[in-house]
This record gives C-alpha cells, structure tokens and sequence, in this order.
C-alpha cells in the first residue's frame, strides 16, 4: 500500500551535465525509476524528477515502505501426464515434486504450483535499482573518469539516496562502482555558505532538501529557473525603455547552464548598431548565448541580456564589463565580415559560385543558378511576376552564400543576401527575393507571397527536386538527406496558399530537361509528380482531408494542378459529409458493383449509350432524365471550375437513383431489357467519373 | 570534496604582464603535483601533440604534467593585423592520469592564482566535445566560460591513437593570449605586456612578434615551396613507419628498445607540414580527408608501439615500481 506520509529521493551529483540533455535525461530517470519500482510491486503515488546542471533529482511521493506479498497458482500438468511435461512444470516453477498441490479437475487430478512471494523491503528493491538505472542510463554520449569503468554523462561524484517519512528519511545504503550512497549534498558551487562549500549538507527528506538547496543558492526546478530568467530579463528590458526579442530555445539552453539564474543587461555599442539587427542577433545568440534587447521605436538591438550563474559581490559590474569586452571583439569581426562584403558587393561572389560545388552529380552553385534562372522566367508568367526581375533574383539568390557573413554565419544565407542586393541598389522585389526564395523552411514557416519570390522559391525547389529525382537519389524511408520532401511540401504550399493554377507536371519534366538522367523524362516526371500527390496526402489529411478523397481525385487522370485538385477534394468531401452524399455513394457502388459483377460474368463491356426507349418502368424513365439534366449542369460547373456546384447538381441524382434501385431489376428476363439497364449503369458510372472516381472512395 | 587551498584563499596578487600570467600557472599547477615540463622543441599545432600529452595519455602509468607550448597554426596568420589571430600562439597544458576528482576545483584554483576571482566573474562549464582526427583522439568535457569568453578546453580523454585511455587523462588547454588578455585589459595582443611595464626595457607581444607574424603569415600563405613540403610529409610518413618495423632487440645494446618517441616526432613533423600545405591551399577538399587519414595511421602506429614501452607501464617489474 502507498503511505502518504514516506518518500524516496535520489540526487545524482555530478560535473557539468550538458544543457541539450538535461530534459530527457530527467524524463528518463522518472522513466527508469518508475517503471523499475512498479514492476518490482513497490507503490507510489507519484515521480517527479528535476534537474540542474550539476545535478538529477528523483522525488517519488506516496511510497510504500514494503512490497506487497503476491500468491500465485499455476496449473501445471495431469498426474498421468508423461513425466516429461511434469519435469517441464518443476523447471518453471523452480519447486521440487512434493512442494506441488494435486487437484481435482473435470478430466482427473492436476498438480498445481503455488508461489508465495514474500513483501520486500522497498529500500532493498530500491538499493538494487538505483545502480542498476545509472549503469543503463540512455546518455546520448557517455565517458569514463579516473580509474573506473563506470561511465556517465560527465564524471558522477556522489550519490544521495534516502527513504522513509520526510525530516527521518534514512539512507539506502548501496555502492556504485566505489560511490557509497549517502545523505550529503552540495550546494552552488561558488555562492554555497562556506560551510556547505566545505562539507556539504545532510537531508533527511525532499522538503528539507529542497529549502536547504535554495539557502545554498541552487534552484532545483528548471521550470522555475527559466520563468525567473524570463521575469528578470523582461523587468531590466523594460526599465530600459526596451523589449526582449523572445527566443525560447535560447532560454531552454541557459536555463540548463545555470543553478542560480542572475540576468545582467549589458550595452551594445553605438557603431555596431549600424549593423542588420539580425546579425547581432545570431552573433550573441550563437556565441554568447546572449538575449538580444530591442528599441520598439527603432527596430534596433541596443542592448543585450547575459544570465551570471552567480550574484557577483560588485551586483555583475565585472561580468557585465567582460561579457561587454568579449561582445566588442565578435561584433568587430562581425562588422569586419559586413563591410567587407559591402564593399565587394553581392556580384562579385558569383564566379567564386563555380567552386563551390553544389553535388557531384549535379554541378556547381553556378550551374544551378542558371537553371533556376530559365525555371523562374518559365515560372514568372504563370504566377503574376515580371520574367526580367525573376531571373534578376534567381541570379542573385545564392551570391550571398560566398560573402563573408555567411561563411562565418550559414544561418543568415538569404538574409544577407537582402541586405547587400539593398544596399547595391537592387530592385526591392528581387532583394525581398532573395531572402525569402528558402521559404517555407518548415511547416509552419510562412510560404513567400509576392510574384517574384514565388517564381523564384518554385524554380529553386523545382530545381532540386528535378536534379535528386534525375540522379535517382529520392527519399527513402526515414533517409531523406537532401531535405527532398521538405522541397515538395515547399512547393505544395507556395501553390495552395497562393492559389495558383499551373500544371506542375509540366514544370517537372522542363526541370528534368536540364538534367541529365538515365530514366525516359516523362517516366521520371510521373514519378515526381506521384511523390509529390503522396507529400499532398500527408500535407491534406493534417488538415483533416480523407487520402481516399483525395485517390479519388487523382484517379481521374492527368490532375497536375494541385490548386484545383484541392479545390475539388474538399468540394467532394464536404458532399460526402451530407446524408445526400452518404447515399449517393451508396448508390453508385451499388450500380458500379452489379454492372463490374455482370460484365466479369459476361466478358464483355456494357460500355454502349443506353436508349430511352427501352426505359419500362416510370423509375427508369426517371433516372434517364436525371442524368441528361444532372450530365448538363455538372458539365457547365465544371467548365466554370465551381466544383460546390458541380457536387451540388450530383446529389441532385440521390432520389431518381434510389427509386431506381427500389422499383427496377437490372437483369431483367429480356435479354434487351437487361443489356440496356446495364448499359445505364455504365452511364451512371460515367457521369460520377466526371467529378471524382468514386470507387476509390471508402464507406 | 574540501575545495583546494587556492579557491578559499584571499586575492592573490594580479598578473601584470603576459610573462606573470605564464609563471602563475607554473607555479599553481607545480604546487599541486604536477612535473611542470618545457615545451616540446618542435613545430606542433597544439599543446596537446607534445608527447608529454599524447603518448603520457595512454598506458596505465600515472602521470601529472604542465607546461606551455608554442603552438603553430599557419591558416590562422594575419600578418599580426587582427586583434586575436595569430599563427604562432601559446597553450598552456596540463595533463593529470588518473583524472583527479576535484580537477574542477583545482583548475578553478589556477583561475584564481591568476588574479580571477571566482566570486566576482561568471565561470561556465559549456558543453564541448574535443576530437582530433589526426591524432585518432576525442574526449567528452566542456569549454570554459569567464564572463562570456571562452578561457579553457577542459577533457576527459577517452581514446588517444586509437586506443581507449585506461585509465582516464583529465587535460586542461589554455588559450594563454585570449586570456592573459582578459586578465590584464588588453584588447589588441600586440598591445599586451609580455615583461613588467616597469621594466628597464619593457617589451610588449608585437615587440616580440609583430615582426614574426608578418613574416610567417607571407611564407606560410604564398612562398613556401610546396613540392619541398609535400616532400617532406612523405619523407616523414616513410620514416614514421621505418622506425616502427625495426625489430625490438637492439643490436648494440642487446635490450629491448622500441622506438616511439623517434617516431612520433615524425608524426608531429607529417601533421605540420599538412598544415603547411593546407594554408597554401595546395589540398582540396577531397584531399583532405585522406591526409588527415594519413597523419591518423602515423599517430596509432605510435601508440601501439609506445604501449608497449616500459612508460607506458608494459614492462614487467619496473613498471611496477614506478607505478
């Protein structure tokens, strides 16, 4: 039984463990513990873990004391069973003969096997996991230290591990490799009273532990940590006058480098403010782990944000002094990078492009560029931009990856390139295009929406997808090193999320001419356009559209315009979310089934037009009518592409199709009769075709 | 875990040149054990390919060194131009087997024994993982952080030529320049006291190497003669391995006498001459990897055999005792 009033804790305490790993290893210990205690029948009522740098926390609350005693029987085998399977029963149960019981049962008498395991103490389950957990902990890296053969993150120097009700806990006393667990800890490193630096202190329970970690200056919770960094690094920002550019990967990483957070606000310089804001940025953030400040007024980073792992005697006066020294010398070399290539302008990088080589297969940066310069002309028409600003862009799209600021920071390619077309006098459309030709970088990075950038982002993804598909290095499985899928799902969101209409196909297949490739070009365009119909699957069904409606859709052949496949994917599913539509499909896969069984009976294709005048009963005569007129408004929706419509005008056939069904045999006596209901079906099945292949459809 | 004397000491007393900076931390790292040596007589890129550190790493001897050492890195010459990019530079290296447990403590002590006080700067064990692939080398530690400024590479060597470091080497490098400069308030090196400032004859770092840096900046990016240094690296690879295969037993004495250190200064000379060609620019990028592969080979081949020496704790009873 858990007792409410007993508790476990466990303090791993060891050097540095890296930031990047600190969440899941908490995860993990929690993980380990937990799972290792509940199988072992030790129960708890709760786990918690924490970590700081130089430490991971387990707190397991509501902890019995002692396991529970388990009874089990087993049935083993008749008496008069061959003495093998007896011998089998003994093995299992590890009991000899005359520790059996011998029952009755319906077909005679059964030896069973009843196992009595005695409660345990949980400090000795515990005593045994707790070595157990650090010998296997999934470390992303490990190492060794010293003369052991122990290996953690970084060297482990001492290990707390009590027991029993909070203020009496008592120690679990195991060994690790040499470590003899204990009831000692330490405190921050260099803040910890001295006589806490000097011998630690003794816990008796998570509470006391807890406060006395907080009296030696460490802050257990990282959640804790991190609100307090934000809260102060907001409060200096806006005595300041100044807003904190939020970066919440950058607060995860210093959270995990500090036990004792202390934001400091330091200043940037006047003369490297002239710098692009973003390159301050990425410098401090990169190579400081600084959090940058901005002038709402401005737009400027002004100044930055450092988080001390100590309140200094002088209140940070030093700290902030160096940080301050170390920030001047990055941004003099930042600044270095930026007048330099200022100076040699965003043109002069491009010869040094044909060295750089973009894959041994597929040429150089400066072949490339060419490419997408003809694929952003062909483009530009077809998506409303100007074909001379396009190819404008596309040459200069990959200059800014030979200046000096993106070989020192590759993270700002595209960005710099903006800056220095801006600089150079550049068209505004094509600088913009230039930075925003990589996008979308991610699922939920914004798609580029003016002419210019779309023309030249489809022509570069376009480009890479073409060259990877004619070199046959597509995706496979979880491997898909050249970002393939990423480019796919790029150029599937630029087309939807700007409506625009162009047979994609088309635009493969000019992109495959410029590669040379073993496969027939239309074969290796198909293909692409198959991957890139299963990119749209994925990317649809996130957004709730079922794949059936969407194989649907394409079945009908030759469907290349993702914009209006869309539009008639969703315009089909809304139909088949009505009641009108549930029926419809119903009505279909009942005339598509019955006519599909009757021409595999027959060997033949009931594929003539249907006459009217064989229509009998008021039903059929009914339906006929109903497909001339649903024929005729379906054929003019579509022509106007109002694919609602076009649904609309079909699930006008719901009624005249049921009624149908109800009132008329299809294999009528009279071979003419049924030869001509036949022949309906197929009209049916090819009325239905116009709009989607309905028997792709599930349900 | 009592902290080392330095940490609770009061302030000792602040470097106030480059020189002061140096002797500081000979001094520190003599009084806590360690053989405080003087660099390794030749060209080497880094601290950690004297032989003190590289072959010491290995065997289960321990071992406790500092020293400095003049380290040479021809692509990063700036004809004495840049504020903190020089060529030829110093490291300060200290290499302790096996890793002691409060080698954090003590390297914080050698901070403090340079006029860092800890109480009043931010120190920061940062997440670094040290690897030299010409040295078949790497090790799991952190870069150490004073006030944002990256001071230390802190190691805990786990394979050295290959072979796992049994037991563990702890290796502190110092970036002497980048921090003496920190210490001392300088922002240019060139600027930096090397000597007293009250000195009859004070002498500053470009005084010393100014000159020094513009030169080996010109010969190491546009005159030295390629074809005689690819020359050399070969010599110097065939060599390497000569020595190796000689037999054990030495004719003249008639002991066993393996020659490693002869050797890996061989393997030392081929990894800076690769520099060398590499700062004239003379090596792709596909080259690249194979040199390095090939400077690798020279270096396990030299710990297999130095493993094998009595240093290295191999033989027999000597060994013993010295153990």
């Amino acid at each position: 039984m858990p007792d409410s009033r007993s508790e476990l804790l466990l303090e791993l305490f060891s050097e540095e463990i890296p930031a990047r790993m600190q969440a899941k290893a908490a995860a993990d210990l929690e993980g380990l513990m937990s799972k290792g205690l509940r199988e072992a029948g030790v129960g708890f009522e709760s786990a918690q873990a924490f970590v700081t740098p130089r430490r991971l926390v387990l707190h397991v609350a509501g902890l019995a004391l002692q396991t529970e005693a388990v009874r089990e029987e087993l049935k083993g085998p008749r008496t008069d069973a061959p003495e093998k399977a007896l011998e089998g029963f003994l093995r299992k149960t590890g009991l000899s003969k005359d520790q059996l019981e011998i029952r009755d049962d319906k077909k005679g008498q059964v030896y069973f096997a009843v196992v009595e395991t005695p409660g345990r103490a949980s400090a000795d389950v515990v005593a045994e996991l707790v070595p157990q957990v650090v010998r296997g902990f999934p470390w992303p890296k490990s190492m060794r230290w010293g003369s052991g053969d122990l290996r953690w993150v970084r060297p482990l120097r001492s290990v707390l591990c009590v027991i029993g009700a909070p203020g009496v806990a008592e120690v679990v006393p195991f060994d690790i490799d040499g470590i003899q667990s204990g009831n000692r800890a330490w405190g921050h490193r260099v803040m910890a009273p001295k006589a806490v630096r000097e011998a630690g202190f003794e816990v008796s329970g998570f509470e006391d532990y807890k406060q006395r970690l907080r009296a030696a200056k460490v802050m257990l919770d990282a959640g804790e940590r991190g609100k307090k960094i934000e809260r102060d690094a907001k409060k200096l920002a806006r005595e300041a006058g100044l807003e904190l550019v939020a970066d919440p990967g950058l607060l995860r990483e210093v959270t995990g480098l500090v036990e004792w957070p202390v934001a400091l606000m330091g200043e940037i310089e006047l003369r490297f403010q002239a710098l692009p804001p973003e390159v301050l940025q990425t410098s401090m953030k990169e190579h400081q782990k600084f959090f940058s400040l901005r002038d709402p007024a401005s737009g400027k980073i002004t100044r930055f944000i450092t988080v001390a792992n100590i309140a200094s005697k002088d209140k940070g006066a030093k700290i902030v002094a160096g940080n301050e020294r170390v920030l001047r010398a990055r941004l003099s070399d930042a600044e270095f990078f930026y007048n330099n290539d200022l100076q040699a302008g965003l043109e002069a990088g491009l010869p040094k492009l044909e060295a750089v080589t973009f894959h041994n297969k597929l040429g150089s940066q400066a072949a490339r560029i060419n490419r997408i310069r003809d694929l952003a002309r062909l483009l530009a028409p077809m998506v409303g931009a100007d074909p001379a600003l396009a190819d404008r862009a596309a040459a200069l799209a990959k200059a800014d990856l030979v200046t000096e600021m993106v070989f020192e920071f590759p993270e700002l390619q595209g960005l710099m390139g903006r800056y220095y077309a801006q600089a150079a006098g550049e068209d505004a459309a094509v600088a913009a295009a230039i930075e925003a030709h990589y996008a979308p970088l991610g699922p939920s990075d914004a798609v580029p929406n003016a002419p210019v950038s779309i023309a030249v982002s489809l022509a570069d993804k376009i480009d890479t997808l073409t060259g990877f598909w004619a070199i046959d290095e597509k995706p496979t499985g979880s491997k898909d090193p050249f970002a393939l899928r990423r480019a796919a799902l790029g150029v599937i969101r630029i087309l939807l999320e700007n409506s625009i209409r162009l047979p994609l196909e088309a635009q493969f297949e000019a992109g495959l001419a410029k590669h040379p490739g073993e496969g027939k070009l239309e074969d290796v365009a198909a293909d692409l356009m198959r991957f890139t119909a299963d990119r749209l699957k994925v990317y649809l069904r996130e957004s709730g559209v079922r794949h059936d409606v969407i194989d649907a859709v394409f079945a009908l052949g030759g469907q290349d315009d993702l914009t209006d496949v869309v539009a008639r994917v969703r315009a089909l599913q809304k139909l088949l979310g009505t009641e009108d539509g549930a029926n419809l499909l119903a009505a279909f896969k009942r005339a598509n089934n019955i006519l599909t069984a009757e021409e595999k009976k027959d060997g033949v294709e009931y594929s003539l037009a249907p006459d009217v005048k064989f229509a009998e009963e008021p039903a059929e005569k009914a339906l006929f009518a109903a497909l001339d007129a649903a024929d005729k408004a379906v054929g003019a929706a579509l022509r106007k592409e109002n694919y609602p419509q076009a649904m609309s005008a079909m699930a006008k056939l719901r009624g005249p199709l049921d009624t149908f069904f109800e009132a008329v045999v299809v294999n009528a006596d009279s071979p003419v009769l049924r030869r001509n209901r036949l022949c309906l079906l197929h009209r049916i099945r090819e009325s239905f075709g116009k709009v989607a292949d309905f028997a792709s459809v599930e349900g | 875990m009592a902290q080392p004397q330095a940490l609770r000491a009061g302030k000792p007393a602040r470097p106030v040149c480059f020189q002061q900076v140096i002797q500081a931390l000979g001094r520190y790292w003599g009084e806590q054990g360690c053989a405080v040596l003087q660099p390794y007589d030749m060209e080497a890129g880094a601290g950690t390919f004297h032989p003190a550190t590289t072959l010491r790493a290995l065997g289960a001897k321990p071992w406790a060194a500092a020293y400095p050492q003049p380290s040479r890195r021809p692509t990063d010459g700036r004809y004495g131009e840049n504020p903190n990019r020089l060529q030829h530079y110093y490291q300060y290296q200290v290499i302790i087997k096996p890793s002691p447990p409060d080698l954090q403590e003590l390297y914080l002590g050698s901070l403090a024994a340079i006029g860092l006080d800890i109480a009043d700067h931010d120190i920061r064990f940062v997440e670094d993982d040290w690897e030299s692939p010409t040295l078949g080398a790497w090790g799991l530690g952190w870069e150490v952080w004073c006030d944002g400024m990256e001071v230390s590479q802190f190691t805990y060597f786990q394979q050295v030529g290959g072979h796992d470091c049994r037991p563990v080497s702890g290796e502190l490098t110092y970036g002497l320049e980048r921090l003496a400069m920190y210490v001392l308030g300088v922002d240019h090196v060139m600027d930096m006291p090397f000597n007293d400032p009250a000195a009859p004859i004070p002498l500053r770092y470009g005084d010393i190497f100014n000159q020094t840096e513009r030169e080996y900046s010109r010969w190491n990016f546009d005159s030295a003669d390629t074809e005689m240094l690819l020359r050399h690296f070969e010599d110097a690879e065939k060599e390497c391995a000569r020595i190796l295969a000689e037999p054990a037993l030495d004719p003249r004495t008639g002991k066993e006498i393996i020659m490693a250190h002869p050797a890996y200064d061989q393997c030392i000379k081929a990894s800076h001459l690769f520099n060398l060609l590499d700062a004239r620019g003379v090596i792709s990028v596909t080259e690249r990897q194979a040199y390095i592969g090939r400077v690798r080979a020279l270096a396990k081949a030299c710990a297999d055999a130095f493993v094998l020496t009595e240093a290295a704790g191999a033989t027999g009873e000597s060994a013993g005792e010295a153990a």
